[in-house]
């Protein structure tokens, strides 16, 4: 039942990440020219994941604390260009420093 | 500068550098999908069927939240709507002799970073070099999921607890670098932070759905900067098929 709830969302993830690549490729052949249009798709996805990390990255750990100190090192890691999985190294591996200091501070 | 004929070897050759990029985003990938609660063949399977980053991340992430289908679908397709613009500027520049079946599969394998290289060739884009570009980078994508799975599969539990925060540091990671440079993106990630917040927050606003709520923030956010900043041209891109 959950295996068949998950293949058919990857089929439809398959099938939306296909469609918006193969329809220009195989109908159209004219550009767009709206500058308007044009923006709103180039900035589109990174409103997306803005909107996806905050503020559920906050609720993402054990604790409000461990949650903000990962953050923070996530936020940092990016600033100076590290690729995607250092941040996301840096990040668990700060939460999971944070987080064994809270238990033994006995806030967690 | 001559311009010589695009081959498939020339193009398998300029996928190596994607190839390697690609090794450490799908094995993070693999890894985060894993410890997000898919089994084992699912990473590999959708790593497989789609060849992009963010919406696959995206994808996972949902699928974990317990979205519905049809919430997962919608925002993948709003996030891959760039990929009407790749594709569009792409189809300009195909040599003539590429076929219309021909288009069908270079179309599946057009990404950020493929879409990026091959826009740097001067001559005609052929089949052949187009299917090496792909295919050595697909290589790396699949390869580096499958690495992730297994490497996942060995974490001890007090490590995966930590893991929770991964993949929004991978967003991050998406994110911050184009939004320090680009003064359009800085508004709109920073629009899109606040309304998600607002709608996480405020009494009433928060009974929307999470799907719907990250579609809504991330298209008024997108549509104010266009509005402001219609004429941006931005390169950064870099980490995302």
């Amino acid at each position: 039942m959950r295996n068949g709830f998950l293949l058919a969302v990857i089929a439809v993830m398959a099938l939306v990440s296909y469609l918006p690549r193969v329809v220009p490729l195989a109908l159209f052949r004219r550009k767009i020219q709206n500058r308007f249009l044009q923006s709103f798709l180039l900035y589109m996805p990174y409103g997306i994941l803005a909107a996806m990390v905050f503020p559920d990255i906050l609720y993402s750990t054990a604790s409000l604390i461990s949650a903000l100190c990962g953050t923070a090192v996530a936020i940092l890691l990016a600033w100076r260009k590290l690729g995607l999985l250092p941040v996301a190294l840096g990040a668990a591996g700060t939460v999971f420093v944070a987080e064994r200091m809270l238990v033994w501070l006995g806030l967690l | 500068m001559t311009v010589q004929r695009l081959t498939f070897a020339k193009g398998a050759k300029h996928g190596l550098p994607i190839l390697l990029g690609y090794l450490s985003v799908s094995f993070a990938f693999g890894m985060l999908a894993v410890e997000n609660g898919m089994p084992l063949w699912a990473p590999v399977l959708i790593s497989l069927s789609n060849f992009t980053g963010t919406g696959q991340f995206v994808g996972a992430n949902l699928w974990a939240q317990g979205a519905a289908l049809t919430e997962i679908g919608f925002t993948i397709l709003i996030i891959n709507l760039r990929y009407l613009l790749m594709s569009l500027s792409l189809s300009q520049r195909l040599s003539d002799k590429v076929t219309m079946w021909q288009r069908l599969l270079i179309a599946f394998g057009d990404t950020d970073e493929i879409f990026g290289v091959s826009m740097q060739q001067r001559a005609p884009l052929t089949f052949g070099y187009m299917m090496g570009l792909i295919l050595v980078s697909y290589a790396g994508w699949v390869g580096g999921t499958v690495a992730g799975v297994f490497a996942s599969a060995a974490l001890p539990a007090s490590v995966s607890s930590a893991l929770g925060i991964a993949i929004f540091a991978m967003f991050i990671a998406i994110v911050v670098p184009p939004a320090k440079e680009v003064r359009p993106v800085t508004m709109v990630v920073l629009a899109a932070v606040g309304l998600s917040c607002l709608f996480r927050w405020v009494p009433g606003l928060n009974r929307l759905s999470g799907g719907w709520v990250i579609i809504i923030c991330g298209v008024a956010a997108a549509a104010v900067g266009a509005l402001r900043y219609p004429a941006c041209s931005m390169t950064e891109g870099d980490g995302d098929a």
